[in-house]
């Protein structure tokens, strides 16, 4: 080989294993071998294989053929030259040079350190015996095997992952073999005590003897192993010793030649050590002060480095959670994530069934799933890993997440509704006329009464204002059972058609008046009444935005007087504060209106605004004449439309903040102020997801974190407490402008008059709402576009026009009678 | 009992499909004028039966109104509750002359004004 001819740069790999040969192929992908001229070094005399499955060929399971990953032809083939067998002695940064223990010496322009772990060593006496061996490589293997034709008992030292494939291979083989471990648990980084425990009971069933908490002391014998001897005076016999007790990186070569080493040899996220030419993969590495023994990230660790070595400077390795598990066979462990509640705000779920050897723990942090230990049923594992990964919220999930991802899934739709059974007969389900569970049950079952109508004419409940029908009906279905008969849900007694129907046609039909709308559909009611003439406004304000005039007869008189009438007739008034935040100059406005007009009560609401309380309604268009001169304008807190934005202080004052959630609070009123939606709508942006803007039980919710902004829908904080399905999470504010506008539409088309977001998306389920705004993307644009639209109609500011005398005969009293 | 019968100003003066409220001096009930789609005028004393909810802010619809605090409805040409509601409201009898809207008071809230 004419190396002085070559154009290509060389690349040098000290280390024949899994990592280091995974980085070349990964190169070998980009580059084809155009690049780079490559030498690797392997210190064991074989081709690359699999060392992961040395437990497989120890049991038998597999050939040492079966686990070789590359064979010589393949480096042939690739035009690598391969001293395998020969390992490299020390590497000189000056000469850019590689020496070899056969004195071989090789230039580099590039040099990755591959050099994989040793196993850790105990210090103890007897370590040099003949019998003893390490479970790291095919030598190993080999004396193990040997020893396994000649001898019969074995001792493992270690009962993690390496040590228990090790056991369960010479037992496979024959051999009687114990397993001593330090710890009072087996694998006890990866399962916790309770799985620990089933995996030794089961391993123990299986004839493998187990001796926990124990401490080798030393490895007696004289020719060659004859026993190990414990710190507390147990002696166990033995032919046969293998070490497992951990492994360390292997640093030696990297430290002699003066390369920052920690634990491991210490790499940047773009695997470069601290010399930018020399990169560094697998488990001899030490990234952010973590090391590496799972084959997982090494892949990952392996593309990256090509990535880097193939010109690609913007590759940056992160770790991941990781999951393992143990190859026994009918022995399944999974664990991934944290083992255990970290403190009291963590929250743990477990399942464990002993006669079936089933046990199944998960934690939970902030909603999130952020561990999970399986054992006997692993087959959830990877969903569980996802979930993990993805950073799932699993809060609606909780109940039924343990039981596996059929169990969880099957059941998409949220329960909602209280749970009748455990509520007091004197609960009162009805404020308007007074009406408890007790007596709705009662006369019910009393009655045998079957549909609201005549619940409603035997008991008054939801006779009145109609806000408890829903729960009504629902405590009928709990009480009557099979015997309860559905009602149509028609707009109102007007017609006989629904809500959905009724939409469609005035999109379909083009129908642009409530009159129209009455005729197309044979209205009982020529005028219709106070029901269906509300919903009619809003669907035909919704459907023609720039035709449809709005028509104040028919709206609540809050919509109509723009300010939220009391039980004594008088108003209530609630200056916009824009993401919550407000000024000298606002406050010192609202006190000197609250001063001048005598108004009785101020009032800071749970939106995070001041509530006007008492006013009377001759004087609105003045208080607002007055709160319009200092910039206040209406907050439509008497609006089926968007009310608040709450906000907590965020990044810009939070030690805890991750994104500016006041900022982006009030980037989200400034785009949705002012639209009618079906019913209330009410937002919350929360800087990090301790989420003091409580913003999971809102309307529309967003929790920032450090990544972005996980947008959450559907909460609700009223009489039936919903928490807020997860949407989706996205990297800037102006795709929570995009998601929130499409949202807002969605929920403006589609949702039924007086329905708010919480009943509709347990109506149609989350999953439909996301196959709209997540999955279609062209669909979520057409909807912002949409509200964008719509909204350009409605900004103005009602307090204005009415404080310069628009529907002045709404506010002033007819003209007293003078003479009178 | 006499009646007393008062103008109080051009029917265009009431929204069509809304009322007014009219004060009758400092004390006594308060008076709602409701005007209908179809330019019928009632008059009512302006308290719902059930928590004496002001009815001249309620939707009117043909000849009821549905009072704005609980939604019970009220037949504008008797003042009694609709549906399952019970009770009423006292109505006042009108008269229109010339466009203009006449309220006939009883001698007692006369003397009231």
């Amino acid at each position: 080989m004419n190396m002085i001819s070559d154009p290509r740069e060389r690349l040098v790999v000290i280390g024949n294993g899994m990592a280091g040969m995974r980085t070349v192929e990964e190169l070998l992908k980009r580059e084809s071998g155009r690049r780079y001229q490559i030498t690797v070094f392997g210190a064991e005399p074989h081709v690359n294989y699999n060392r992961i499955m040395l437990s497989s060929v120890l049991a038998g399971d597999k050939t040492v053929d079966e686990i070789v990953i590359n064979s010589r032809e393949w480096y042939d083939d690739n035009g690598i030259r391969l001293f395998a067998g020969d390992a490299v002695a020390a590497i000189d940064r000056n000469a850019k040079t590689v020496t070899a223990v056969s004195g071989l010496c090789v230039p580099y322009d590039r040099l990755l350190i591959a050099t994989g772990s040793r196993p850790l060593a105990p210090a103890i006496p007897g370590l040099g015996l003949p019998g003893v061996c390490a479970f790291r490589d095919l030598a190993d293997v080999d004396k193990m095997l040997a020893a396994a034709r000649v001898h019969k008992r074995a001792v493992v030292i270690g009962g993690g992952l390496l040590g228990l494939e090790a056991a369960w291979g010479l037992k496979q083989r024959g051999m009687s073999v114990a397993v001593v471990h330090l710890m009072p648990t087996l694998m006890e980084r990866q399962l916790d005590a309770a799985a620990g425990q089933l995996l030794q009971r089961d391993l123990d069933r299986r004839g493998i003897s187990f001796f926990t908490d124990g401490q080798t002391e030393e490895i007696m014998g004289v020719a060659r192993a004859e026993g190990v001897q414990l710190a507390d005076g147990r002696v166990i016999p033995a032919d046969l010793v293998v070490l497992a007790i951990g492994i360390r990186p292997n640093i030696d070569l990297a430290r002699a030649a003066g390369l920052e080493v920690n634990r491991g040899v210490a790499v940047y996220d773009d695997m470069r050590t601290s010399d930018p030419d020399i990169f560094a993969v697998g488990e001899c590495v030490e990234h952010r002060g973590e090391v590496f023994g799972l084959v997982a990230p090494l892949w990952e660790q392996a593309k990256v480095c090509a990535a880097q070595l193939g010109g690609d400077e913007t590759a940056a390795f992160a770790s991941q959670a990781l999951s393992t598990s143990l190859k026994i066979t009918g022995v399944d462990v999974f664990s991934a994530g944290a083992l255990m509640a970290a403190d009291e705000n963590d929250d743990e779920i477990t399942l464990r069934d002993d006669s079936r050897g089933l046990y199944k723990k998960i934690v939970l942090r902030d909603g999130k799933l952020v561990g999970a230990v399986l054992y006997g049923d692993v087959a959830d594992g990877q969903w569980y890993l996802q979930l993990m990964r993805d950073n799932v919220d699993v809060a609606e999930l909780r109940e039924r997440l343990v039981f596996g991802r059929a169990v969880a899934e099957a059941v998409s739709a949220k329960p909602i509704g209280p749970d009748f059974a455990a509520m007091p007969d004197d609960a009162q389900i009805c404020g308007c006329n007074g009406v408890s569970k007790g007596a709705i049950v009662g006369a019910i079952r009393g009655k045998n009464l079957a549909s609201l109508e005549d619940v409603r004419a035997h008991t008054k409940a939801s006779a009145s204002c109609g806000q408890c029908t829903g729960l009504v009906e629902r405590l009928l279905g709990f009480a009557a059972g099979a015997a309860a008969k559905p009602a149509k849900k028609t707009l109102c007694d007007c017609a006989d058609a629904g809500h959905d129907e009724i939409r469609h046609a005035i999109v379909a039909q083009k129908l642009k008046t409530m009159q129209a709308v009455r005729e197309a559909f044979g209205w009982k009611k020529s005028e219709g009444c106070h029901k269906c003439r509300p919903a009619l406004n809003y669907y035909l304000l919704c459907a023609w935005p720039d035709e449809y005039k709005d028509d104040s007869r028919s709206r609540f008189v809050n919509e109509r007087v723009h300010a939220n009438i009391q039980k004594d007739g008088t108003f209530s008034v609630v200056p916009r504060m824009w993401g919550g935040l407000t000024t000298p100059a606002e406050l010192h406005a609202i006190a000197s209106v609250a001063e001048k007009f005598n108004i009785p009560t101020v009032k800071v609401t749970g939106g995070q605004r001041i509530d006007l309380l008492g006013v009377k309604k001759d004087d609105l268009p003045a208080v607002w004449s007055d709160l319009n001169k200092a910039g206040l304008v209406s907050g439509h807190a008497y609006a089926k439309g968007l009310r608040t934005v709450k906000t907590c202080v965020g990044s810009e004052w939070c030690r805890f903040g991750t994104q500016d959630s006041t900022g982006l609070g009030v980037k989200l009123e400034k785009m949705c102020w002012g639209s009618w939606t079906p019913h209330k709508v009410k937002l919350a942006v929360s800087g990090c997801p301790r989420n003091c803007a409580e913003a999971t039980i809102k309307d529309l919710g967003i929790v920032c974190v450090e990544a972005g902004y996980d947008i959450v829908v559907g909460g609700n904080g009223g009489v039936e407490v919903r928490v807020s399905d997860s949407l989706a999470r996205v990297a800037t504010e102006e795709e929570v402008l995009e998601y929130a506008g499409a949202f807002l539409q969605l929920y403006r088309e589609e949702a039924h008059y007086f329905e708010r977001t919480a009943p509709w998306i347990a109506r149609v389920g989350i999953a439909y709402v996301k196959r709209r705004l997540v999955e279609d993307g062209e669909g979520r644009c057409g909807l912002h576009a949409r509200f964008l639209h719509s909204q350009t109609f409605v900004q103005h500011d009602p307090w204005a026009d009415r404080a310069k005398g628009a529907d002045a005969h709404e506010f002033a009293p007819l003209l007293a009678l003078a003479e009178a | 009992m006499d009646l007393v019968w008062k103008n109080i100003g051009a029917l265009s003066n009431i929204p069509a499909q809304g009322a007014r409220r009219l004060c009758i001096g400092k004390s006594g009930p308060p008076i709602a004028v409701f005007r209908t789609g179809e330019d019928r005028v009632f008059a009512l004393i302006d308290e719902c039966p059930h928590r004496r909810g002001p009815l001249s802010e309620g939707i009117v619809s043909g000849t009821t109104v549905a009072c704005p605090l609980h939604n019970w409805v009220i037949d504008l040409t008797s003042g009694l509750a609709l549906g399952l509601d019970e009770g009423g409201t006292p109505i006042l009898p009108i008269r229109i002359v010339a466009g203009e809207v006449h309220v006939g008071l009883s001698l007692a809230a006369g003397e009231s004004a």
